[in-house]
């Protein structure tokens, strides 16, 4: 048990260093120079003050250094917090900008990777079983599951937004309105979360209810379900068994599952102009802001690997077979 | 009269038409008595025994009763059948080595199990447990996974689950076929012993292999294509068989103590029919050595001597004394008329070692002839 927790551990602290590493590789792999492009902006006309700007920003944002310096300087720094500062907003440091942009795509994610999941695994299993559901739910199933994202999000902000007038599309919450405990504010935060919610929870619920009503399908044709039909066991006993039994690779892809879903959130807050973690790696991408992309992308690092970590744990509490194995690979 | 069954009808729906895997089937198991039902793969064995507990879906009853301990069994609707399963009627599936949930404990799955049949786990435990020693496994076993037992283990489990709650007939279908020899025995024992000690009333022992039926069957039937060929007591269907099909049967078992370097080894040669499209008459007599015009016509399934059935035209003209029934088929490869099957070809052999030991049941001394090479002679009686 020991050995096996030590090797999955190990196993993401591996993953963690591999994904921090490309992370900090990309943006100077990319072409273009930020310090250039923002010194750039002030304009200046002669040779000479611009150089001295340009070494100026250069030093203290640590591009000066040997690429060596510059890596062991970001790890470094990684550890006690700094995640730098922000070109695009300067001088605002990264971690606030996340800090400010972290709630809205949580709000938006967790309910929507959550409930899609348990609906979605409901729903296919009824499906499983009856005809008219069946006949209805997997034709919808595949056509949310094979939409983009950003192609459902489009057409969400057009018709119900643009065309019918019932959702707002910019930002997080009303304009104007102050943030506080107030009807207005709390309002303006739910109308404006809704369909950028809608857009993902859509497309995540079609996959997950035709995975599990294929699943469900096949678990009650197996030797244990006949076997407990024959002997008269009522049908929601071996609904219950082969639902149990279902779920367990619907698990597995949920961990897949959740980088391509955050994936698709950037692209669903980039049309709704929601203020969350993707509209932020939009603009940072666009401003050729290194900091801002490489803290958002650890972060995103962090989140994935420690939700397949959860979904680890969870497994080996609902699998006794995964239990099994891991007392033969301690023995 | 523990289970009587008349003129039953099963087909299975295929888009190319009915399949008629039972046709017209009537026969009878007595109290305490184990029917061993012999046939080849598509025989109709399996479907015979599966309708009387479970119709899968694509199974249909076409026609035709059961009756178990005097009183209807409504095979064909799933729900009324519900209150007799496992109670009256239960089965050891051909996939009891799969057929337990494997992420759910052994002794949970019982408790749902008769929980959903209106027991309590904890009422029935000491006589679980008592069960499980019975058949050789560990008392810890009701708190294990059945991944964590061998497949046999699992079979043994399967057994125990099964017979809970003292069933009226058991159905085993195929329990000894995934077996190497030793367990077959064992298995064949165990089925025995479930029988003496009341566990089940009577039993119906689905198997392709005659020798372990030798060995644990009051009763043989022999199926083919989805007809009875035959039923006798064990010892008559191995000893005296009358149908031609039962004859070739056994003659195609190897014998103890015999080499067949100069002799090979005779199988049935053709295939069966098929039972999409059903010809008419006696449905071996294609294959049959003996066939004549008259087996154009059905034979019926007659009791021809006392306590033997048999549909065939030759062995009842043969027990009425009437001859003529020459043997017209592929030379050598059929029994003559009168005799054992299985024993003509292998004059060396026959009425081997076996013969000579004291019969205590029917089984006893025929054993070893129909045995296969490894297995030692087993009787029912013996410790």
């Amino acid at each position: 048990m020991t050995r096996y927790f030590a090797r999955k551990i190990g196993l993401y602290l591996l993953a963690f260093w591999a994904g921090v590493t490309i992370d900090w590789a990309i943006p100077r792999l990319m072409p273009g120079n930020p310090i250039a492009a923002y010194v750039s902006r002030f304009s200046l006309n002669s040779q000479g003050p611009w150089t001295a700007l340009y070494q100026l920003f250069n030093k203290a944002f640590g591009y000066n250094l040997p690429i060596w310096d510059q890596y062991w300087h970001y790890w470094d720094n990684l550890f006690h917090g700094n995640l730098g500062i922000s070109l695009y907003a300067f001088p605002e440091k990264v971690t606030t900008l996340i800090a400010q942009a972290a709630p809205y795509t949580l709000a938006l994610l967790v309910p929507a990777i959550t409930l899609s999941y348990v609906l979605g695994n409901r729903v296919g299993a009824m499906a499983a079983r009856r005809k008219a559901l069946d006949n209805t739910v997997l034709p919808l199933g595949y056509l949310f599951q094979a939409m983009p994202y950003a192609w459902l999000a489009l057409a969400a902000a057009f018709y119900l937004a643009q065309i019918e007038r019932w959702f707002p599309v910019q930002g997080g919450s009303a304009a104007g309105v102050a943030a506080g405990f107030t009807w207005v504010y709390i309002w303006g935060l739910v109308s404006h979360w809704f369909l950028p919610f809608l857009t993902v929870f859509l497309v995540s619920f079609g996959g997950w209810s035709i995975g599990m009503r294929n699943l469900v399908i096949y678990e009650l044709e197996t030797d244990y379900a006949r076997y407990l039909r024959a002997l008269g066991a009522p049908s929601r006993l071996v609904r219950r068994y082969a639902y149990r039994n279902a779920v367990l690779p619907q698990l597995s892809g949920l961990a897949l599952a959740l980088g391509t879903v955050i994936g698709g959130n950037i692209v669903t807050e980039v049309v709704f102009q929601y203020p969350g973690l993707g509209h932020l790696i939009y603009t940072a991408a666009t401003d050729q802001d290194y900091s801002l992309l490489q803290g958002i992308f650890i972060f995103i690092i962090v989140g994935v690997l420690v939700a397949n970590f959860v979904i680890d744990i969870v497994y080996i509490l609902i699998d006794p077979r995964t239990r099994l194995s891991m007392q033969g690979a301690a023995a | 009269m523990s289970l009587s069954v008349r003129n039953l009808q099963i087909a299975y729906r295929t888009l190319r038409g009915d399949v008629q895997a039972v046709d017209d089937v009537t026969f009878e198991v007595a109290d305490k008595e184990i029917m061993g039902l012999a046939g080849e793969s598509g025989s109709g064995k399996s479907t015979l025994g599966n309708s009387l507990i479970f119709l899968e879906g694509r199974m249909r009853h076409v026609g035709g009763t059961v009756d178990l301990d005097g009183k209807a069994l409504p095979i064909s609707n799933y729900r009324a059948m519900n209150r007799h399963r496992m109670r009256d009627v239960s089965i050891i599936p051909q996939y009891a080595m799969s057929a337990l949930n494997p992420t759910k404990k052994i002794g949970s799955l019982a408790r749902d199990l008769l929980k959903a049949r209106g027991f309590h786990l904890a009422d029935v435990l000491p006589e679980f447990r008592r069960r499980i020693s019975l058949v050789g496994l560990p008392d810890n076993v009701l708190g294990m996974y059945p991944f964590e037992l061998s497949g046999g283990m699992r079979q043994r489990a399967t057994m125990v689950i099964s017979t809970l709650l003292n069933p009226s007939l058991l159905i085993a279908d195929e329990v000894t076929s995934a077996l190497d020899v030793s367990n077959q025995r064992a298995v064949g024992e165990l089925l025995t012993e479930f029988r003496d000690l009341g566990y089940v009333k009577s039993m119906i022992v689905i198997t392709h292999d005659l020798s372990i039926l030798a060995q644990i069957a009051d009763t043989i039937t022999i199926m083919y294509a989805g007809k009875l060929a035959e039923k006798a007591d064990a010892s008559t269907i191995v000893d005296k068989p009358l149908h031609p099909y039962t004859q070739a049967l056994l003659s195609s078992l190897p014998e103890v103590g015999l080499r067949y370097e100069d002799k090979e080894l005779t199988g049935i040669p053709g295939r069966p029919p098929s039972l999409l499209d059903v010809v008419s008459g006696c449905r071996f007599k294609d294959r049959c050595p003996f066939a004549r015009d008259r087996c154009r016509d059905e034979p019926p399934f007659v009791e021809l001597l006392p306590g033997h059935q048999v549909a065939c035209w030759k062995a009842s003209d043969e027990v009425k004394g009437l001859g003529g029934w020459a043997h017209e088929g592929a030379a050598g490869s059929a029994p003559s008329i009168g005799r054992a099957g299985g024993e003509v070809e292998h004059p060396g052999g026959a009425e081997g070692p076996g013969s000579e030991r004291p019969g205590d049941a029917n089984a006893t001394a025929l054993a070893p002839r129909v045995s296969e090479g490894l297995e030692a002679p087993v009787g029912k009686g013996q410790p």
